[in-house]
């Protein structure tokens, strides 16, 4: 079978500009040469830190930040990354839940109004029939159906986030991407979003793409791990695999440095910073930090190399169990 | 005797006419070199409960409704202003949660770890005492950091540079309010490595918040739990980790997600943490407690649960 969304070498750059005629000056390489595949029905979490690339990709893989180079196949049809109209028709299948539940609803719509526009756009559901639609997506979500004619302002921003997912369920999408969609909200609270994305992944066969920096979250939710570093991903495996034993030194790094519960494992710090975008070094990303570095690892980058259970992009991984 | 002992702290905010409290009778005790954490959700008054103690909210929209806070034997919230501004800083001291926010965008690093300086008495001389702290945060260079803005500098080199500035004047009381929520956890473990060794070499104590559970069971040694603006449980950090008491404790151990789950669903807690001007009469949890009952409507009182442990629910009658 065909998977849902697949990528491969997909590249996003940003221009940097400077002097008096904004001149370009270099590039920033935010996602570099990423080979991805999504299949029905999983969720997938796509984990890094800051600055990444993670969100840019999740961005790119829509059209959001148009793609530098690469190619995009969707149920196995290829996008022409070359015109931004090219993935319209594919906008209803493809969503996205953002990262802000207080920025990303419009604060002068009902959410009558915030639920309805799509259904509207795409021509899903008469006019008449608008009311009852988005009472039964409210449904969905949690949420009682007088909230219809309320500003998202009475909303916490758990509520809210809970009308940004019902806003996108509501054009029964096939992949949603979810990026660090709870972030923004506390434990108790953080805890009830995930759950019903996962009951709704149950219920509907919805594929999700969970962008994230909390690994102790994707433990709970993933069925595979995507772990990125300076643009790249430097491992791709089962959830249950990846946290055994990964393989990658950086997955390690990050998963050491996790604080627990347990007191006697304490969390280990990762000496150094990540390296600027816009001057990645030559070998691989992370060869200043790890402490396998070898001679190679400074001039060469390395492959994500498929391996029998997950991908690693390493000269010298860690052993397998 | 205690560093420092809060009594039946409450604040309020004026909104227009209206007063509206934000922290109820708040009261705990930092003694010396330890690390006590004070944990909960946005909005629990945790934040605000440390500004209010260091004076630092606006006096045109905030008042202390009750309440004091012993620092060696003088009341905080009753000094004069001149008073409060010499113990600020040089005693107590503070570490803020965005570190890029915190730092003034025009000034150099250095011009801004010499501010201190300006404004209090110091034996001894300001730029080896800079130098010198800005080494043990991590920093090789020192000179390089006194000549940079803090945009040229990364979010845990900056809160690095925050920590070196709170220490300059050898407080005792440290205040650090969230101080690794805007950084990645492989610079967080850094961070709190840096502060936990800080502790054990100068006897320095700690008021240490944050929502994050897992932090407080690494770095604290004892812990209180806030719940709309009340606490609700405090206790030595092992106890409260093996037997928590408050059905809120429980719910929040319950609901972090965990590295070794194998794939279980999460156990949120029901509900949403209400406002302050909506908070419910008697205990302000049982809207959102599995184990309310009748008595929950009055307000519960502090029971003895174990050796330094009290707890404010119904559950344990005294």
């Amino acid at each position: 079978m065909k998977p849902l969304l697949s990528a491969r070498n997909l590249s996003v750059h940003f221009p940097i500009t400077g002097g008096l005629w904004k001149k370009t000056v270099g590039h920033v390489r935010a996602v570099r040469d990423v080979s991805l595949e999504i299949r029905s029905g999983e969720v997938a979490a796509l984990v890094g830190e800051s600055g990444c690339g993670k969100s840019t990709l999740g961005f790119s893989l829509l059209g959001l930040v148009p793609p530098t180079s690469g190619e995009i196949e969707f149920s196995g049809q290829a996008i022409d990354i070359r015109k931004p109209a090219s993935w319209e028709p594919f906008r209803r299948d493809f969503q996205i839940v953002f990262q802000d539940p207080y920025t990303s609803l419009n604060p002068r719509l009902t959410v009558f109004e915030l639920l309805s526009e799509p259904l509207q756009v795409h021509g899903l559901v008469p006019k008449s029939g608008l009311r009852a639609a988005a009472t039964g997506l409210l449904r969905q979500v949690g949420l009682p159906p007088d909230a219809l004619d309320r500003y998202p302002h009475a909303f916490s921003g758990g509520q809210r986030q809970r009308i940004c997912i019902a806003r996108a369920l509501g054009l029964r999408p096939k992949l949603l991407i979810c990026d660090e969609v709870v972030s923004a909200l506390d434990v108790s609270v953080q805890a009830q979003i995930v759950n019903l994305l996962l009951e709704l992944k149950k219920t509907h066969g919805l594929a999700l793409l969970f962008i994230t920096h909390d690994l102790s979250l994707v433990r709970s939710i993933a069925d595979r791990v995507l772990v990125m570093y300076l643009g790249s991903i430097v491992e791709s495996a089962p959830a249950a695999a990846l946290f055994q034993s990964p393989r990658h030194p950086y997955t390690r790094a990050l998963l050491d440095a996790i604080p627990t519960l347990d007191k006697s494992k304490r969390p280990k710090p990762l000496a150094g910073e990540i390296p600027s975008p816009s001057h990645p070094p030559p070998g691989c990303a992370f060869a200043g930090r790890c402490p396998r570095t070898l001679e190679k690892c400074r001039n060469e980058k390395p492959e994500l190399m498929v391996g029998e259970n997950g991908s690693v992009a390493c000269f010298d991984p860690l052993p397998s169990p | 005797m205690p560093l420092l002992r809060v009594e039946d702290f409450s604040l309020g905010f004026r909104n227009g006419e209206n007063m509206t409290a934000v922290t109820d009778r708040v009261g705990f005790e930092v003694r010396s070199g330890e690390t006590f954490a004070l944990v909960g959700e946005s909005g629990c008054g945790k934040t605000v409960t440390c500004l209010g103690l260091l004076r630092l909210l606006p006096a045109a929209s905030s008042s202390v409704l009750s309440g004091r806070a012993l620092y060696r034997g003088r009341d905080l919230l009753r000094l004069t202003a001149g008073e409060m501004r010499s113990v600020r800083g040089a005693e107590i001291a503070m570490i803020f949660q965005e570190p890029s926010a915190a730092l003034n965008p025009l000034m150099t690093l250095g011009a801004q770890l010499r501010l201190p300086f300006r404004h209090h008495r110091f034996d001894g001389d300001p730029e080896t005492r800079i130098a010198e702290l800005l080494r043990q945060v991590g920093f090789a260079d020192p000179d390089r950091v006194l000549l940079s803005y803090p945009h040229e500098l990364s979010g845990g080199m900056l809160q690095r540079a925050l920590i070196a500035h709170a220490l300059l004047l050898r407080p005792k009381l440290l205040l650090a309010d969230e101080p690794t929520t805007a950084l990645d956890v492989t610079v967080q473990a850094q961070v709190l490595e840096l502060l936990a060794e800080i502790r054990r070499e100068s006897g320095l104590s700690f008021v240490f918040i944050t929502h994050n559970l897992n932090l407080v069971a690494q770095y604290a040694d004892r812990v209180a739990v806030m719940y709309a603006g009340r606490i609700v449980e405090e206790a030595p950090v092992s106890a409260f980790l093996k037997n928590p008491r408050h059905p809120y404790s429980q719910g929040l151990l319950e609901a972090l997600p965990r590295l070794d789950s194998d794939g279980q669903a999460l156990r949120p807690i029901f509900g949403t943490v209400p406002s302050p001007e909506y908070y419910p009469k008697g205990c302000r949890f049982r809207d959102r407690c599995p184990k309310a009952f009748d008595r929950c409507v009055e307000d519960p009182v502090f029971t003895q649960v174990g050796q330094g442990h009290k707890v404010a629910c119904h559950l344990y009658p005294s």
